[in-house]
């Protein structure tokens, strides 16, 4: 009853911003820039470079680009910017299905729908791209910032990601990434690698999302992914209420989260600074964590367990002081008290059942090192016997190795 | 043998028929270029308060149709001398360089006579003038052409002017406010959105790694039916075949076919299945624009999570509008599907571009269908 109505009370919320009153007055300049920067997408040709000048500029349809080997270049992410606040035809701000693309040095603010979406592609850079909405963080904002999605070999680098009512960049269904030197706050998620081989996420700073940094496995895609290295960002103060709508795979992040492992397999944490995330700095947890789950939703094949996991040489500070969600509030009370606070990592406790009993292959384990302590919650028995025995958990495992982008990106 | 020479008889018989009418200059298949308009193709044109189609130029329908906002849709092929297509059993018919296909989106104008106001009315009946578009009866808004050129299908948008005498290329789209006005006086006010040449291909990119674009409509499955030729009904398959235009065609039993998505005789389940392929296939199949989502909505696609049942939503964001899942068994008002197709907000609706209103038969029908739908949601932890 309680979820039907919120359900109700969602429904009613997104029915008052209407396209049609949403949409302001576009001027002469404005129309003229609009048309001349379509017709300039549908007509380039590999090698092309569109400069896009300095200026605030108002456009109403989404963009999209099908040519391989362009380069959209602005004048600088504060100089040039394109605003879709009266965006009648969308979703995108602007949709890419192309290989070697680059985008540089622009912000892309206030879509209906993602800001940035490369659907399919090889060689991708962005660079020095802002996406934001502008109006603060909420729930009808479009749900990703900077969005490769079945890409391989891509680049996200100097980049700012703000206000995503999912994720700030959302990496999904790729391979051979590396997201660095990127500022994401004010987002659901900061930065969010999902279902992607052979990712690495470094320098990046992640504050004021709800989750900072996530490493997702979900069912029924076109491929799993394995193989992300997190290391030497700054993950500080995820504690930003969760915007998302129910039922997009960010809505089950507590806020207060700093890394979250979900399901992924082949994970590596290191030497990042992680703090005030007052949940809990690191959580690592499975899909069945998210209340998804059902039998007749999820592929047979699927692995929800994450399994080869490495927290190690973090530097961390701070946090699960006070933690979302009435489970892991009253977890945190039982176990540290009232003014208590849950160790550094929190684990939901879902094991792979065909090891019960039994020691998991040694490359499966989760290894947790140079931690204040770990938090087994016990989600499979309903948070009833939680612990805090550091054992399990004292492991090595094999690092990986990094991502190299062959080829390299031109930028 | 027979067939190719009742083609090249049938444009004189046309003349003949003509009489007093000055003939169309022959259609004209242009290899390359953007003509700037309709017209420089000959495929349709208005004349004479007609929007005539040209000697072998051949009206064809869909067993079901795309919404688009309650547009009627008068479609064509055209194919040059001598060429022909072959049969293909599930994707487009395999069209020869030359094939100009061509669709003129247009609404029965509503009684009170303002142009801007059209018709909210599914009944095709009134339309017609022999076999062209009655233009004191109807409102033209754009012709869509896909060219089948040597390297692949071009795509061409014409919107038609307020004289209705003509159409110009659009490349960069077009929104016009109008009014539906229904049966009992009822109106909305929308704008009817002409495509973008990048939106073309949204829709018409059937796969994403080779990005061809192709014809979404002339399957066998969606062309298998029977069309009023004036002369009679005939099955369109076998009148392609008698115009020389296709060959291959099996046993007309061997052939798929959709349901109409309105037949009351055809059972829930294939006129659901039949409208989700015709409205958001072209996206949700495995190869699509959509693929990312693991979501398809073919024909073929099995009855479990690859349809959506119990699938999480993939990249939906505030599109899920606080729903759990993509198709809930027998709970339409917890499926994600029913609320975007409810919507009309770019981000949140679905299909996400091609329309500013709500079907409401559609979403009756598919709210139909999920309540028939057996099984249910149940968490595992």
């Amino acid at each position: 009853m309680r979820k039907t109505l919120i359900a109700v009370a969602f429904a009613a919320v997104l029915a008052g911003c209407n396209s049609q009153q949403a949409s302001a007055p576009q001027n002469q300049t404005d129309a003229g820039f609009e048309s001349k920067l379509q017709e300039q997408l549908l007509d380039a040709k590999p090698g092309s470079v569109i400069e896009i000048p300095a200026g605030h500029f108002h456009l109403k349809r989404g963009l999209s680009l099908r040519t391989d080997g362009v380069t959209i270049k602005g004048a600088g992410m504060d100089q040039t910017v394109l605003s879709f606040k009266g965006q009648v035809v969308g979703p995108e701000g602007l949709l890419v299905n192309a290989n070697d693309f680059t985008i540089e040095n622009l912000t892309i603010e206030d879509t209906k729908g993602d800001a940035l979406k490369i659907n399919h592609g090889r060689n991708i850079t962005i660079h020095g791209v802002r996406t934001q909405w502008t109006d603060g963080s909420k729930t009808s904002n479009g749900p990703y910032g900077i969005y490769p999605v079945k890409t391989q070999n891509t680049l996200i680098e100097d980049s700012e990601a703000i206000g995503a009512s999912d994720s700030g960049i959302y990496v999904g269904q790729s391979t051979n990434v590396i997201v660095r030197n990127n500022k994401v706050h004010g987002n659901v998620a900061g930065i969010e690698i999902e279902n992607t081989v052979d990712a690495d996420v470094y320098g990046n700073s992640a504050t004021d999302n709800s989750g900072g940094i996530l490493i997702f496995n979900m069912p029924d895609l076109l491929m799993d992914g394995h193989s992300t290295r997190v290391f030497k960002n700054t993950v500080t103060a995820n504690n930003h209420d969760n915007f998302a709508a129910n039922g997009s795979a960010v809505a089950s992040v507590p806020a207060g989260s700093g890394i979250v492992v979900n399901s992924n397999p082949k994970v590596e944490i290191f030497d990042n600074d992680i703090a005030d995330n007052k949940t809990a700095n690191i959580i690592i947890s499975s899909f069945y964590s998210t209340n998804y789950s059902s039998r007749l939703g999820v592929e047979p094949n699927y692995d929800p367990y994450p399994k080869g996991i490495f927290v190690y040489g973090n530097r961390l500070k701070g946090g699960g002081d006070s933690p979302s969600g009435l489970e892991f509030k009253a977890l945190k009370t039982a176990l540290f008290g009232l003014n208590g606070h849950f160790p550094d990592v929190l684990w939901d406790g879902y094991s792979d059942p065909k090891f019960k009993g039994k020691e998991l292959p040694p490359g499966d384990r989760i290894c947790i090192q140079d931690v204040s302590g770990v938090v087994n919650a016990d989600g499979p028995d309903g948070y009833k016997h939680p612990d805090t025995d550091m054992k399990p958990f004292q492991c090595t495992l094999p690092k990986l190795p990094p991502v190299v982008l062959n080829p390299e990106p031109k930028v | 043998m027979p067939a190719k020479f009742f083609r090249h008889l049938l444009p004189a018989a046309l003349l003949l028929l003509a009489g007093c009418h000055r003939a169309m200059p022959a259609v004209a298949f242009h290899a390359d270029g953007r003509p700037p308009m309709l017209s420089d193709w000959h495929v349709v044109e208005a004349r004479d308060g007609k929007l005539e189609l040209n000697a072998g130029v051949v009206p064809y329908s869909l067993n079901s149709h795309l919404f688009t906002d309650y547009v009627h849709k008068l479609r064509t092929i055209w194919m040059p001398k001598g060429e022909s297509a072959k049969y293909t059993a599930h994707g487009p018919l395999d069209f020869p360089v030359g094939t100009i296909i061509s669709k003129t989106f247009y609404y029965p104008r509503a009684a009170d006579g303002k142009f801007s106001d059209v018709a909210r009315t599914l009944d095709y009946a009134g339309d017609f003038a022999g076999q062209g578009l009655d233009l004191a009866s109807v409102h033209m808004v754009e012709t869509r052409l896909l060219v089948r050129r040597k390297d692949g299908w071009a795509p061409f948008t014409y919107v038609w002017n307020e004289a209705q005498t003509e159409a110009s290329l659009a490349r960069t789209g077009d929104v016009q406010a109008l009014t539906l006005v229904d049966a009992q006086g009822g109106r909305e006010d929308f704008n009817y959105v002409v495509p973008d040449e990048g939106q073309c291909v949204t829709c018409h990119e059937a796969d994403m790694l080779s990005r061809h674009i192709q014809p979404i409509g002339p399957k066998a499955r969606h062309l298998n039916r029977d069309y009023d030729y004036g002369r009679g009904r005939q099955n369109q398959l076998e009148h392609l075949v008698a115009m020389g235009y296709l060959m291959g065609l099996p046993a007309l039993g061997d052939v798929p076919r959709d349901a109409n998505w309105r037949d009351p005789s055809a059972s829930l389940d294939a006129r659901a299945r039949a409208y989700l392929d015709i409205n958001c296939a072209m996206c949700h199949n495995p190869n699509g624009v959509a693929s990312v989502t693991g979501f398809s909505l073919g024909p073929d696609t099995p009855e479990d999570h690859r349809l959506g049942l119990c699938k999480s939503p993939e990249a939906a964001g505030p599109a899920t509008g606080g729903r759990l899942f993509d198709i809930v068994p027998g709970k339409p008002d917890e499926s994600i599907l029913m609320y975007r197709m409810a919507s009309t907000r770019p981000g949140v609706m679905m299909p996400e571009i091609g329309r500013s209103t709500v079907d409401r038969e559609g979403e009756a029908l598919i709210r139909a269908w999920i309540l028939s739908l057996q099984g249910n949601c149940d968490i595992v932890h």
